[in-house]
C-alpha cells in the first residue's frame, strides 16, 4: 500500500506526515493531527460540516484528498482565535446565538470568515447564498445571519479605526 | 465514506498528464476539481487504480477574450468565472451557470472543464456550451484536437474525449453586438441537480429579427441537449412571448426525461417548457440591452 | 443583590456552553480517543426482506488489521441476538435467520482503523434469499400478508389497537350532525437528519471491570438501565456519557443494534470499540418519524360549531415497535388532536402495524405524535370552513376553549393547564395585517396569481409526564436536579436531562440564579455523566423545563428555605421575621438588615446554627402534577409560481406561548429552528422506498434538508400565559413550531387553490405534485 508524504500547513504550523493518497483532509485534520474541531456530517458533499480555509478559499475538507494539500496551507476553526482574542465572526455566533448543538458551527463560521475577507458588507441574501453549502438543523439560520452581520459590523469598525488612528 | 485504495500521481504539464493517461488508460482518472469524481470514489462507483491530479499543472486557468474567442482554461474554478467582472458584463449566460452549480463551497473546486469532461447530462455548462457553440481543446500523445461540442457528449458519462486525452480549454465565440443569453435552472433546493434547466442564447440582426438562437437543456435526456427544432423556429422571426411559447414547446417535446424523485417524466417536460420560455425572455433581454 | 447582578429568569444571557463550540472544542462521541481504540463498522442489508442463508467472514478475517467480524450466530450465544425496546417489544441486534429492513444491520467488523474496517465491511459475504417485501401497512393487515415477525406468538403484522375518547357519543354525534367533513390524510416518514450522526465509544476496562459507553444519547440514565437489563452487568458497573451531543430531536432516544454490539465487542476484547455511523446508514436504518396513514371526520352544526371529531389511524411501525412512547400510550398523545377547539366529544383508534421497514416512530423534533395530532386538526377545521365558505380565522375563534374554561378538560382525556387562543391569534392576525392581505389575495385572484394565507392554531402536549399515568419501560417519567452551594458562593447544578443544542447550560444556570440571588456567572450546570448526574429520563418531547426545570427550581427553593434559618442565625432573629426580597433575606420592616446567599452559604460551612446540618445543597425528583400546553398561532403567506409548482413562503409569522420565559434569546432561537424543521417536511423532507422496499432518499442528495436559501426569515412574536402548576410558570417551547408550522403551511397552499376546488394536500408539497393539481385545475403555465 502506496503511502505517499505531504507537508502542510495549518493555523500556521506545519506538520509533514505519510499518508495513503486515499486519506480524505477532513480525517488527516481530525484523525492524524487531533484538530477535532472541523466535523463531519455526510458523505455526499452536502452539509459542509467539514468546511476549512484552503489556500484561502473555504472548501468542503471530506471531498479532498490530504495528498492534494501537500505544501498549500490551510486554517481550521482552532485557527481563528489568536493571542487569546476571538475573531469578529466567533465573537458574533455567540452574541447573536448563531449556535446550539455547535456541530455545523466551525464549518458555518470558516464560510463566514471567508466571505467577509471578500464582501465586508454583504446582504441578507448574500450572506444565505454564501451559507447555502453549511447545513443547520437547529437554528433554522436567522440568528447565523445575524452573527455574519454582526462580524461584518465589527470588522467594517474596526477596520475604519486603524485607518488614521492614534 | 471510505473511498477504495489507489495510487496518486501529480502531474506538473499537460504532456506528463498525457503521457501517463497513454500507459493507464481506464485504469487512471483525472482529479481536477474533483466534487464530481471523489463523492463517487467515497460511495466506490469509481475505483481508479490510478488517480492523477492536475491541479498544479500551470497555464491552464486562463479567462480571456482573444482572437474572437472566449477562452476558458480547462482550470478555471466555477467561484472564478462567478467572479469575473468579464464574464458577468459581456458572457452572463456563463455566470448564470455557474452560479446555479452545487453549492459555493463546491464551487472553490469544481473546475469548468471538469464539468464537461464528466460527461453528465445533469450538469449545468453542457447546455450553456451546446447553446453558445463551444468548441472543446483536447490534447493527445498525437497533439490538439478542436472537437466542436455538438460532438462532444456522446453518450450518458461519455464523451469524444479519448481515454489519452486531456480536455485543456473551452473555446466561445465573442458574442456579437445584439446579443444575449441566460441559463435558468429549477432544483428542489441549493445543491441539487436540474429538475430541468435551460440555457438559451439569441442574436438579433439590425431589425431585431433572430439570426443566430441557441437552446440548451440540462438532465432531459440521456445527454445535454441541444434543441435544434425550436432553435429553427426562432431563426429569421421578430421575438414575441408567442414565439418564445412555441420554441418552447418544441424543445420539451425533444426532451426525454427519466422518471424519478425529481417528478414524472411528463412534469420535466413542463418545466423545461416554463424555463426555456423564461430563458429566452431573459436572453432577448439582455440582447435588447446590448444594442 | 440585583436582578442586573443575578441575570436570572427573563434575561437574554449568552450561552455560557459557546465558547468551546466557537473554539472548535466541543467533544462530541467522535472526538473521544481512548488509547488502543478500536473501530467497528456495519455490514448492512441489501433487501428489505430476506432469510439469510450463509454469512462467509473468512475474507474479511483475513485482512491485515481486522481483528474480529460479529454475527447473530455470536450474539446468540451472549443472548443477545434480541434486544427489548423502549415500547415493550423486542429488536434484533444481529439477525440469525433473517433481515426485515433494507439496510439492517447484519454483521460487524472490528479493526485497527476505521478505512480497514470500511474495507473489510465489503470483504463479508452474505448470502441472502429474498422474501417479498410487507411494505403498504393496509396490505400488511391482510390475511395473507407475509408476517414480518413469525417470532412473535401472534402471526399477524398487527402490533397493538389503542382507543380514547367516547366512541358512544362521538357515533351519536355524528349521526344527527348538521355539517360533517371527512378526509384521509397521510403523513409520511421523514428523518431527523441532525447534523451528528449517531454513534459511540464503548470501553470495558477489566482493571476496574467497569464499562464505559460514550454515547449520542438523549436519555444517559434510561439507556443505561437497558444496557444493564441486557447485559446483566450492574448498573453501578456502567457509566453512560453522553458527551457534546450534535443535534438529537429524538433520533438519539433509541438503542440502536451498534451500541450494543460495540458494548459487546469491547467486552469481549477489553479495549475500547468506537462506532460513528456514516450519513447514509443514519438515513437508511436509524428511527424515522411520522407514518401516520390518518382517516379523519370532524362534525358540526351549519353556522360552524364543531361538536365531534373522529379519527382512525394506521401507524407503520417497521419491522419492531421501537418508538420511545410512554407505555400507556403506543399512539404517544396523538389523542390531543382536539386541538384547540371546544367540542362536545371525540374518539380516536389507532392500530400499529408491522412492515419490513426499519422500526421507529419517534423522533423528528416531537416524540409523541403531537405533530401529526395537530396536523389532522387544523386541516380538519380548515376544511370544515372551506365546506361552510367561513374564513378559517373566524371559524377559529368560534370554536376556541375560551381562557375561562381552563384547566380545560379534553373530550379525550387531557387537562390543560393553562391558554388565550383568541389572544395569541388576535395578535398574529394583527401583526401580519390578514385584512390586508385578503385584500390582496383577491386582487391576485383576478390577475390569476395564486396567493394564500394559512393559519394554524396550535396546543402542545408536553412534559411528560406525571406517574399516575406514564411511564417508559416501567421507569416513571420525573425528572430530577441536585443543588450544591459551595462555601464561596458558587453553585454546581446536576441535572437528569440532556441537552443537544437547547442551552441547558445556561437556562437551568438563570433558573438557580433567580432562586437564590446568586449570578448567572457562579453557577455550573452539569448533566450526560451516569455517575455524576441524578436520575432522569432525557431530554426530548420538550419535556426538559417543563419537569427538570421545575426540579430545579423546588431544589433551588428547598435550599433557601435552609438558607432563611442559617440568615436568621447571622442576623440573630426568628426566621419567621425574614421575607425574601430582592434577591436576599431582609428583616420585615428593616430592609436594610439582610443577608445574601453569598454570604449564608459561607456561613453554612463556618457558622451554622447548632442542630442544623452544615452545607447548602438539595435534590429533588420532580414527579409533574400535569402536562404544560403552550401554543401558538402561525400565520404564513405563500406565492405559487404557475410554471413549475413551487411554493414560495413569502411570510411567516409565528406566534408563540410556552409560559415564563427563561431565556428569550434561547426561546427565539428554539423556534427559528422549530419552524425551519416543520418547513422541511411540508415541503421538502420524505422517505421514499421502491417496491423491494429499497430506500430510494437515503443520502442528502434526495433527503432534501433546507439551506438558508430556502429558509425564510422567520418573524416571531409571543404571549405569556404561565403554567399554574409548574414552579416556574414554564412550559417548554423546542417542538412547539415543527408541530404549528406544517398545517399553517399546508392550510396556505390550499387557500391559494380553494377557489379552484382544491380542499386537501399531503406532505410533503413537492413542485411535481402541486403542478399536477395545477395542471388538474387548468392553471399550469
Amino acid at each position: 500500500m502506496e503511502r505517499v508524504p505531504i507537508t502542510v500547513t495549518v493555523n500556521g504550523r506545519t506538520y509533514t506526515a505519510e499518508v495513503e493518497p486515499r486519506l480524505l483532509l477532513v480525517h488527516f485534520i481530525r484523525d492524524v493531527l487531533n484538530l477535532t474541531g472541523t466535523h463531519i456530517g455526510c458523505d455526499t458533499t452536502s452539509c459542509g460540516a467539514c468546511t476549512v480555509i484552503w489556500n484561502g478559499r473555504p472548501v468542503k475538507s471530506c471531498t479532498v484528498f490530504a495528498v492534494q494539500a501537500d505544501g498549500t496551507e490551510i486554517l481550521t476553526v482552532e485557527g481563528l482565535e489568536r493571542d487569546g482574542q476571538l475573531h469578529p465572526v466567533q465573537e458574533g455566533f455567540w452574541e447573536e446565538h448563531g449556535l446550539q448543538c455547535g456541530y455545523c458551527t466551525p464549518g458555518m463560521m470558516m464560510t463566514a470568515v471567508a466571505l467577509l475577507a471578500e464582501n465586508p458588507d454583504p446582504t441578507e441574501e448574500e450572506i444565505r447564498a454564501a451559507i447555502s453549502g453549511n447545513l443547520c438543523r437547529c437554528t433554522g439560520y436567522v440568528n447565523i445571519v445575524k452573527a455574519i452581520q454582526y462580524a461584518a459590523r465589527k470588522m467594517r469598525e474596526s477596520a475604519t479605526a486603524g485607518v488614521g488612528g492614534a | 465514506m471510505i473511498p477504495g485504495p489507489f495510487r496518486y500521481r501529480r502531474v506538473s504539464s499537460v504532456e506528463e498528464a498525457v503521457s501517463l493517461l497513454a500507459q493507464l488508460g481506464s485504469d487512471a482518472k483525472v482529479l481536477s476539481g474533483g466534487q464530481s469524481l471523489i463523492p463517487m470514489m467515497k460511495f466506490r462507483l469509481a475505483e481508479p487504480n490510478y488517480v492523477i491530479d492536475i491541479n498544479r499543472v500551470p497555464g491552464l486557468d486562463f479567462l480571456e477574450e482573444r482572437d474572437g474567442l472566449l477562452r476558458i482554461g480547462a482550470l478555471v474554478r466555477e467561484s472564478t468565472l462567478e467572479r469575473s467582472p468579464l464574464i458577468r458584463e459581456r458572457y452572463p449566460i456563463l455566470h448564470d451557470t455557474a452560479l446555479v452549480i452545487a453549492d459555493p463551497l463546491v464551487r472553490n473546486l469544481a473546475t469548468v472543464g471538469g464539468n464537461l469532461a464528466h460527461g453528465d447530462p445533469a450538469n449545468d455548462h453542457p447546455a450553456t456550451m451546446l447553446a453558445l457553440r463551444a468548441q472543446v481543446v483536447a490534447k493527445g500523445p498525437k497533439g490538439e484536437r478542436v472537437i466542436p461540442i455538438d460532438e462532444f457528449f456522446v453518450d450518458t458519462f461519455v464523451t469524444a474525449l479519448e481515454p489519452d486525452e486531456l480536455l485543456t480549454e473551452i473555446r466561445i465565440p465573442v458574442s456579437p453586438p445584439r446579443s444575449g443569453g441566460a441559463y435558468l435552472k429549477f432544483e428542489r433546493k441549493v445543491g441539487d441537480y436540474a429538475i430541468a434547466a435551460a440555457a438559451a442564447f439569441l442574436a438579433l440582426d439590425e431589425s431585431g429579427h433572430i439570426v443566430q438562437a441557441g437552446i440548451g437543456l440540462t438532465n432531459l435526456a440521456y445527454k445535454p441537449l441541444r434543441a435544434t427544432a425550436a432553435e429553427q423556429v426562432l431563426i429569421g422571426q421578430p421575438p414575441s412571448d408567442e414565439l418564445f411559447r412555441e420554441a418552447a414547446e418544441r424543445a420539451a417535446q425533444a426532451t426525454d426525461p427519466v422518471s424519478d424523485l425529481r417528478g414524472p417524466a411528463d412534469y420535466k417536460r413542463a418545466v423545461a417548457r416554463t424555463m426555456v420560455f423564461r430563458a429566452l425572455r431573459r436572453a432577448l433581454e439582455r440582447a435588447q440591452a446590448n444594442g | 443583590m440585583t436582578a442586573t447582578a443575578v441575570r436570572g429568569i427573563g434575561v437574554p444571557v449568552k450561552r455560557k456552553e459557546d465558547p468551546r463550540f466557537i473554539r472548535g472544542k466541543g467533544t462530541y462521541v467522535d472526538d473521544v480517543k481512548l488509547p488502543g481504540m478500536l473501530y467497528m463498522d456495519i455490514v448492512r442489508s441489501p433487501y428489505a426482506h430476506a432469510r439469510i442463508k450463509r454469512i462467509d467472514v473468512s475474507k474479511a478475517r483475513a485482512m491485515p488489521g481486522v481483528i474480529d467480524v460479529i454475527t447473530g450466530e455470536e450474539l446468540a450465544k451472549a443472548n443477545l441476538a434480541w434486544m427489548p425496546t423502549l415500547m415493550g417489544d423486542r429488536q434484533m441486534v444481529l439477525p440469525t435467520e433473517r433481515v426485515v429492513y433494507y439496510a439492517q444491520e447484519v454483521a460487524a467488523v472490528i479493526a485497527t482503523d476505521r478505512y480497514i474496517a470500511a474495507d473489510a465491511v465489503l470483504a463479508v459475504e452474505v448470502e441472502y434469499e429474498p422474501l417479498p417485501p410487507v411494505l403498504d401497512p393496509f396490505e400488511a393487515l391482510k390475511p395473507d400478508a407475509p408476517p414480518v415477525r413469525p417470532d412473535r406468538d401472534q402471526k399477524t403484522n398487527h402490533i397493538w389497537h389503542w382507543e380514547a375518547g367516547d366512541k358512544e357519543k362521538t357515533d351519536r354525534i355524528f349521526q344527527e350532525a348538521e355539517v360533517v367533513v371527512a378526509q384521509d390524510l397521510y403523513i409520511p416518514r421523514i428523518h431527523v437528519a441532525s447534523i451528528e450522526t449517531c454513534g459511540c465509544v464503548a470501553n470495558y476496562d477489566p482493571a476496574t471491570d467497569k464499562l464505559t459507553i460514550w454515547m449520542t444519547s438523549q436519555a444517559p440514565h434510561a439507556h443505561r438501565t437497558v444496557f444493564s437489563l441486557v447485559t446483566g452487568i450492574p448498573e453501578h458497573k456502567i457509566r453512560v456519557i453522553s458527551p457534546d451531543i450534535g443535534g438529537g430531536f429524538g433520533g438519539k432516544v433509541p438503542v440502536y443494534p451498534g451500541y450494543v454490539i460495540a458494548t459487546y465487542a469491547t467486552l469481549k476484547h477489553k479495549k475500547p470499540i468506537k462506532w460513528i455511523e456514516d450519513r447514509s446508514e443514519n438515513l437508511q436504518a436509524d428511527s424515522f418519524a411520522r407514518d401516520y396513514h390518518i382517516h379523519a371526520e370532524l362534525a358540526a352544526n351549519r353556522d360552524g360549531k364543531i361538536r365531534a371529531l373522529r379519527v382512525k389511524v394506521l401507524a407503520d411501525h417497521g419491522a419492531f415497535d421501537a418508538a420511545a412512547n410512554p407505555s400507556r400510550f403506543p399512539a404517544g398523545l396523538f389523542s390531543v388532536c382536539t386541538g384547540s377547539y371546544d367540542m362536545e366529544a371525540a374518539h380516536v383508534e389507532v392500530d400499529g402495524v408491522y412492515t419490513t421497514k426499519p422500526p421507529g416512530g419517534v423522533a423528528y423534533r416531537c416524540s409523541f405524535r403531537v405533530t401529526e395530532a395537530v396536523h389532522t386538526i387544523e386541516r380538519m377545521v380548515d376544511i370544515l370552513a372551506d365546506e361552510l365558505g367561513m374564513d378559517p380565522a373566524e371559524i377559529r375563534f368560534k370554536n376556541f376553549i375560551q381562557p375561562h374554561q381552563f384547566p380545560y378538560k379534553s373530550p379525550t382525556g387531557w387537562e390543560y393547564d393553562s391558554g388565550n387562543y383568541p389572544a395569541a391569534l388576535q395578535k398574529a392576525l394583527d401583526m401580519i395585517g390578514y385584512q390586508e392581505l385578503r385584500r390582496e389575495q383577491a386582487e391576485r385572484r383576478a390577475r390569476g396569481e395564486l396567493m394564500g394565507i394559512g393559519i394554524s392554531t396550535f396546543t402542545e402536549i408536553v412534559g411528560a409526564g406525571p406517574s399516575h399515568t406514564f411511564d417508559i419501560l416501567g421507569i416513571k417519567m420525573f425528572d430530577s436536579a441536585e443543588i450544591r452551594v459551595h462555601p464561596t458562593g458558587a453553585v454546581i447544578v446536576r441535572i437528569g436531562v440532556q441537552t443537544q443544542g437547547q442551552g441547558h447550560e445556561t437556562t437551568f444556570a438563570q433558573i438557580v440564579a433567580e432562586e437564590l440571588g446568586i449570578p448567572v456567572e457562579y453557577i455550573t450546570v452539569e448533566h450526560g455523566d451516569t455517575d455524576t448526574a441524578p436520575y432522569g429520563l432525557g431530554t426530548y418531547a420538550s419535556r426538559s423545563t417543563p419537569t427538570a426545570g421545575a426540579a430545579t427550581a423546588v431544589a433551588a427553593r428547598k435550599i433557601r428555605e435552609k438558607a432563611r434559618l442559617i440568615a436568621a442565625h447571622l442576623l440573630e432573629v426568628s426566621p419567621d421575621d425574614l421575607e425574601w426580597k430582592d434577591y436576599a433575606f431582609r428583616v420585615k420592616g428593616a430592609p436594610d438588615r439582610y443577608k445574601t446567599m453569598q454570604e449564608i452559604a459561607f456561613a453554612a460551612y463556618t457558622n451554622f446554627p447548632l442542630g442544623l446540618e452544615p452545607g447548602l445543597e438539595a435534590e429533588c425528583y420532580y414527579d409533574p402534577p400535569n402536562l404544560t400546553f403552550p401554543f401558538g398561532a402561525y400565520v404564513c403567506v405563500v406565492d405559487i409560481d404557475r410554471g413549475t409548482g413551487q411554493v414560495k413562503i413569502r411570510e411567516f409569522l409565528a406566534v408563540d406561548d410556552c409560559g415564563t420565559i427563561i431565556n428569550p434569546m434561547i426561546v427565539e432561537g428554539q423556534i427559528h429552528g422549530g419552524l425551519t424543521m416543520g418547513m422541511a417536511p411540508a415541503l421538502f423532507e420524505e422517505i421514499v422506498y421502491d417496491e423491494n422496499g429499497t430506500m430510494l432518499t437515503g443520502t442528502f442528495m434526495d433527503y432534501l434538508l433546507p439551506t438558508a436559501v430556502e429558509t425564510p426569515h422567520w418573524k416571531t412574536a409571543k404571549t405569556v400565559t404561565p403554567s399554574p402548576h409548574h414552579p416556574l410558570g414554564a412550559k417548554g417551547v423546542g417542538e412547539s413550531p415543527t408541530i404549528g408550522a406544517p398545517p399553517a403551511i399546508v392550510n396556505a397552499v390550499v387557500d391559494a387553490l380553494s377557489h379552484l376546488g382544491v380542499r386537501h394536500i399531503d406532505i410533503p408539497i413537492t413542485p411535481a405534485k402541486l403542478y399536477r393539481i395545477l395542471q388538474e385545475k387548468g392553471v399550469a403555465e
